[in-house]
């Protein structure tokens, strides 16, 4: 189990390095480095000025060979060295736009994004797997049939119609819940709408998804062995059909954690949470790319570990799966 | 050669490309009917009557997107002053049969500001009465909100076809190379898809529209780089299977060409993953590119531009409600009939699905 470990998180360094090298070519080769300083300076700025900003900012060095200088400073003295070391070593530095350290923005912006995304995740989690038992339980009927009809009717509605539904509804008519905002202090009241919507649109593909699981199960020999030999619909459900069909939902369970770190892009932005989502996609809009690229260097990273573990999960699930 | 491509105009490509769609479906629709296997599973579709009346929407859609695509310039006639601009721009059949119907050129139909739905005034300034009736009312602009609407055919189509054109090849490629050759090759295949894949899809196609700008064959590239992964591993997992089965074996002791076997052997049995894939692609392509609008980087006159630019207006007082539900009626209605038919060519198709009814 031990070697097993150690040998996937070993595999996953040429993964990490792949990404840094899909960033970079990304953001520090096609993109034109004047472009990001003119955006960090405004449109006025001087020639001089701009110049300046890229030299101080280290996308002043050739990219890849530095033919200027000798020996080992060939290869170190180039920006995709730079930009390898210092993303490796967890040294974002400062953004772009406004020179705040973007480890400092990251970690600010984590607790907003988990407290809006955990919930949601696990009332989703909840709800869904409990009605695709119960949908599974009346697989084939009207029940069926008309809850499967619904999943994919809600599958089908733009997700920010929803979001816009419940701030024109919840918000503006009945005005219950804020329309968007943050504060520390009141977080819960400005994070029920977005709790709300979250949940509604998360629901349909979900139970379908855990449906389709649960009906491959209940057809099999065991449940009905179980079913001959007398035993009642509850522990059929519960203690045979839930717990083997825990393996593909924990899958779905672990893998989803790095978006729960990320948090909800177009939520985030919507209701005004500041949360790494919003962070991500302000970076995007406004170039800033050392604070995209970090972003998305921690999300590739927590997503090879959770890969890992889901693996590993299986083990504690499923006891026929071995890990060498 | 640039200097020939220059000269014709970009309306004539498009319209050259809408003949070849069209010829390409139709052919693509009589071989699929008379072919012995496919034939009779893709007659199963029609036996559930939700897939056929979604199919019809579907059609209605295409029908509105194709006609939008084919347009020609019409002889200098006596555009009123204030459209002169659009004297000898070239006007697509959908805007001509649009005009027809109204009674007056698309581009006159329209107002100076809002109005509601069936108003005889405007929206804003309740003494200014309109010019023209609007079935639906129409947009901040004053353009009838039915057009606007329908307009947003066309790109929706394109938005969830373009993407696939791209993604399938590059899918099937990688999947049947890898699959079938393995070893190295695969180690390379896997090596790829996995590292794409640890970069959040939303993050990566923000970033490549970030890094290679706006427009359709940007967020094309974008939607399609984000989404063959997926198809590329069922294909894998599927080729290592056809591999092994016997008449393949057989083929390669018999000292059948690689190619060949890759041709008549491999792809034929993979068409209904990449079927049914496709088909089930479509909707959330087009839902993706609403949400790339709702950040800005959307195509322009599609539905999610238009929820973009009605999202604010529902905050006024009255909320100006309409051309909102309008475009999120149309994107629903799309994308539920995909998801339906989808579901349909799936259960025909997929010997897995059938074999667990």
């Amino acid at each position: 189990m031990f070697a097993y470990i150690v040998r996937r998180l070993l595999l996953g360094i040429p993964t990490v390095l792949g990404v840094l090298f899909i960033l970079f070519s990304l953001f520090f080769w096609f993109a034109k480095p004047e472009f990001i300083a003119k955006r960090a300076l405004g449109d006025k700025a001087h020639a001089e000025q701009i110049e300046k900003w890229i030299i101080d900012h280290g996308y002043g060095l050739p990219k890849f060979i530095n033919t200027s200088e000798s020996g080992v400073k060939i290869v170190t003295q180039t920006r995709i060295w730079q930009y390898y070391t210092q993303t490796l070593m967890f040294r974002f530095g400062n953004a772009d736009l406004d020179n705040i350290p973007i480890a400092y923005k990251i970690r600010k912006g984590m607790g907003p994004s988990l407290a809006l995304t955990v919930p949601i995740f696990f009332v989703v989690l909840f709800v869904s797997v409990s009605i695709s038992l119960l949908v599974a339980l009346f697989r084939g009927t009207y029940v069926d049939r008309s809850a499967l009809f619904l999943c994919v009717v809600g599958m089908s509605v733009v997700f920010f119609v929803y979001i816009i539904g419940g701030q024109y509804y919840l918000g503006k008519v009945l005005r219950w819940y804020p329309i968007s905002g943050w504060s520390d202090d009141h977080m819960v009241h400005f994070l029920v709408l977005p709790w709300i919507a979250g949940i509604v649109a998360g629901i349909g593909e979900r139970v379908r998804f855990y449906r389709t699981i649960m009906v491959n199960e209940i057809n099999s020999d065991y449940i009905r062995t179980a079913r001959a030999k007398g035993v009642g619909d509850t522990s059929i459900l519960f203690k045979h059909l839930l717990k083997n069909a825990m393996i593909p939902i924990l899958t779905g369970v672990v893998m989803a954690i790095p978006f729960l770190f990320l948090g909800a892009l177009l939520t985030e932005s919507f209701f005004g949470i500041p949360g790494l989502g919003r962070l991500a996609i302000e970076a995007i809009q406004n170039n800033d790319f050392r604070t995209t690229s970090a972003i998305v260097y921690i999300s590739a990273l927590i997503f090879i570990v959770a890969n890992l573990l889901t693996d590993i999960s299986y083990t504690i699930v499923d006891p026929r799966v071995r890990l060498q | 050669m640039p200097v020939a491509l220059a000269a014709i105009e970009l309306h004539v490509i498009q319209n050259v490309i809408a003949a070849v769609v069209l010829l390409l479906v139709v052919w693509g629709i009589i071989r699929v009917i008379r072919h012995p296997f496919w034939g009779v599973r893709i007659r199963g579709v029609f036996k559930v009557g939700s897939a056929v009346a979604a199919l019809a929407v579907i059609c209605g859609y295409l029908l509105v997107a194709w006609t939008d695509s084919v347009s020609w310039k019409s002889p200098v006639a006596d555009v009123e002053s204030r459209y002169a601009f659009q004297e000898g721009q070239p006007r697509s059949l959908f805007d001509r049969i649009f005009s027809a119907v109204v009674g007056v050129p698309e581009y006159a139909y329209k107002e100076d500001s809002y109005s509601s739905p069936l108003a005889k005034v405007e929206f804003v300034d309740k003494d200014r009465s309109l010019k023209y009736r609007h079935l639906l009312g129409t947009t901040q602009t004053g353009h009838d909100a039915l057009y606007t609407t329908m307009k947003g055919c066309k790109p929706a189509v394109v938005i969830g076809t373009l993407p696939l054109m791209f993604a399938i090849p590059l899918a099937l490629l990688f999947g049947v190379a890898a699959g079938f050759f393995g070893g190295r090759t695969d180690d390379f295949v896997v090596y790829i898809y996995s590292t794409i894949a640890s970069i959040p899809g939303i993050l990566l196609l923000f970033a490549l529209i970030a890094a290679f700008g706006k427009g359709l064959p940007q967020i094309s590239f974008g939607l399609g780089i984000t989404g063959w992964i997926g198809l590329c591993r069922l294909v894998r997992a599927e080729t290592l299977k056809l591999r092994e089965l016997e008449y393949v074996q057989a083929a390669i002791c018999l000292g059948v060409s690689r190619v060949r076997i890759i041709f008549r052997h491999i792809l034929p049995n993979l068409m209904h993953i990449v079927i049914i894939t496709a088909v089930l692609a479509f909707s959330g392509l087009v839902l993706a590119e609403s949400v790339l609008s709702y950040i800005g980087i959307g195509l322009d006159h599609s539905w999610g531009a238009m929820i973009d630019n009605a999202r604010g207006e529902i905050s006024r007082e009255p909320p100006i409600w309409w051309n909102l539900v309008y475009a999120s009626i149309a994107l629903f209605g799309l994308v539920l009939s995909m998801n339906i038919v989808g579901d349909a060519i799936r259960d025909a198709l997929d010997p897995r699905v059938s074999a667990a009814k």
